[in-house]
């Protein structure tokens, strides 16, 4: 989904009350430090490759296709992220952020690369926005946290932005799902039928609307986590003075 | 003339601070199970199982045979208090998440209507292999059953409402899975035909025979030991047992034996599937006792694994 990793607003560099900091050595933040800025950085090419191409093509239709390589690049890049927190680099869940990862990798690839056809439809630009604008901040203010220079802004834009930014991705993305199932369904892709050697059978077309069906629950738990953390992080900075 | 000083306890809600319960006239030697008790005549739903109760309420969890005067309070103990929710005992969890299987693997067998097509409701596969792998698991089912019943002490009471139905949903959801699949008319039997069969079978009685041995080994050291004396297990004359030598939870291992055999003698990939999650768990599960024993008894054998002899 389009949120910023749940997991990882309990970061080391954490903004919240003071806690004990299990932080990464120097090394490891060096690293980071890299890593963040390299995201940030892919995350602005694809917002830039975006706008450029709409001012040279004058329609909304079909921007997909100007920013597929770097999309798929960094997204995919993202999955590092599950190792750092394994590796315990970033004092994340490895399953909360591998979740999210994961979530993203498979409509990268699983939905939007695989089905040729949804790749025109408008909802891949939604979530491809909505990504693009919360990868850009949510990089930026690791970066910046992780030098121990956090401007309000990046914070304020970090907990803010997702009100409106984490609705529109999920929107995208369903609206996305839903736009490739009758192709799904009519090609038979990913799919296993009976009988078999392994006596096994998946549809992928039952799968994508189980996975529809997922956000339901899903997306108001982390929506109002996001909200408390919000609450949390913006509130209290009068009482701490950090910055 | 009373010698006897009595305590006074208050019992605070952990998260509010707020006073739930005020006790006076406590015996210094009441323990923290009577005193659960005494707190659940105020609270009727909140019977002890449900609570848990602490003298620091970031601390660890007090114990139900602690004793009042030996814990680190004055004559007036504050107690935090948190409810743990709806408990259920072991036995009752354990019933709800065997017979669930049991009966849902045989709907499939039998093939109750509205899981195949029309035509196949109430008929039999031709695959000999089909029974037998209803048989095995009915009595998989039965044997943790009985086990649960007969066999089993369990340490702790009760296990949290919200955890049974967890785990019984995944019981019971993969049981149907892969009764599904063995059962389906397009069941398609092993490659390597009556041997892989017989072979798988063989070795998933012995397993299932392997795991109800160290089940009843377990089960008489904890008889013999009673709960202050802690020993660890030993192989005994049962061959089955002898596993001890090379691993700290041959039950886990036997268990991992049988699902695998289970799964070649059935060539049914959902089965392969719940076999590896289980080995996960179990060994994830293995680790935890295999370090517990290793810190406890200084003399714990080197050569003995968590769950798989040398490797793991």
């Amino acid at each position: 989904m389009s949120a910023p990793a749940m997991g990882t607003t309990k970061t080391a560099h954490s903004d919240v009350a003071p806690k004990k900091k299990r932080g990464p050595g120097a090394l490891a933040t060096a690293y980071l430090v890299i890593y963040n800025v390299v995201m940030t950085a892919g995350w602005l090419v694809i917002a830039v490759g975006l706008v450029r191409a709409y001012l040279a093509r004058g329609s909304y239709h079909g921007l997909y296709y100007s920013i597929e390589k770097p999309l798929k690049f960094f997204q995919t890049g993202a999955l590092l992220e599950v190792l750092h927190c394994a590796v315990g680099i970033v004092p994340s869940s490895v399953v909360l952020t591998g979740f999210q990862v994961l979530s993203r990798v498979f409509l990268t690839w699983a939905v939007t690369h695989s089905v040729r056809e949804v790749q025109n439809e408008d909802s891949v630009l939604l979530f491809v926005s909505a990504w693009t604008i919360t990868e850009i901040i949510r990089y930026s203010f690791y970066t910046f946290s992780l030098l121990n220079h956090l401007p309000y802004l990046v914070k304020w834009a970090r907990y803010t932005f997702f009100l409106v930014l984490y609705p529109m991705g999920v929107t995208g993305e369903l609206l996305t799902v839903y736009a490739a199932l009758p192709y799904v369904q009519k090609t038979g892709l990913y799919s296993v039928t009976l009988p078999n050697k392994y006596n096994f059978s998946f549809d992928y077309h039952t799968f994508l609307i189980l996975t529809m069906v997922s956000y339901i629950p899903l997306f108001p738990q982390l929506y109002f986590h996001m909200m408390r953390q919000r609450k949390k992080v913006l509130c209290h900075v009068e009482e701490y003075k950090t910055e | 003339m009373s010698r006897t000083t009595f305590f006074e306890v208050e019992v605070l809600d952990g998260r509010t601070r707020q006073q739930l319960c005020f006790l006076d006239k406590v015996e210094p030697h009441a323990t923290i199970g009577e005193i659960k008790s005494l707190f659940h005549k105020s609270y009727q739903q909140l019977y002890p199982a449900r609570q848990d109760l602490k003298l620091d309420p970031k601390g660890k969890s007090l114990r139900d045979d602690d004793v009042l005067q030996n814990l680190p309070v004055g004559t007036t103990a504050t107690i935090y208090f948190k409810d743990l929710g709806p408990q259920v005992g072991w036995t009752m969890v354990f019933l709800a998440e065997y017979l669930g299987p049991l009966f849902i693997y045989l709907l499939f067998y039998f093939r109750a209507p509205y899981i195949y097509s029309h035509q196949d409701v109430f008929t039999s596969s031709p695959y000999s292999v089909v029974t037998l792998a209803c048989a095995c698991h009915t009595c998989h089912y039965i044997k943790r059953l009985i086990e649960a019943i007969f066999v089993h002490r369990f340490s702790h009471g009760t296990m949290p409402l919200r955890t049974i139905v967890r785990n019984c949903v995944y019981y019971w959801a993969f049981s149907a899975w892969l009764a599904f699949y063995i059962n389906h008319p397009l069941y398609t039997p092993p490659s390597y035909g009556d041997m892989q069969v017989n072979y798988a079978l063989a070795i998933f009685v012995l397993c299932e025979l392997g795991n109800f041995s160290i089940h009843v080994a377990l089960n008489n050291l904890k008889a013999e030991g009673g709960p202050k004396c802690r020993r660890f297990p030993h192989p005994t004359k049962n061959p089955f047992t002898w596993l001890f030598f090379f691993v700290s939870c041959p039950n886990y291992t036997y268990e991992v034996g049988a699902w695998a055999s289970f799964s070649v003698m059935t060539q049914c990939l959902p089965v392969a599937l719940f076999t590896f999650l289980a080995f996960i768990q179990m060994t994830i599960w293995a680790k935890g006792k295999h370090k517990t024993y290793s810190r406890e008894f200084k003399d714990y054998p080197q050569l003995r694994m968590p769950i798989i002899p040398l490797l793991l």
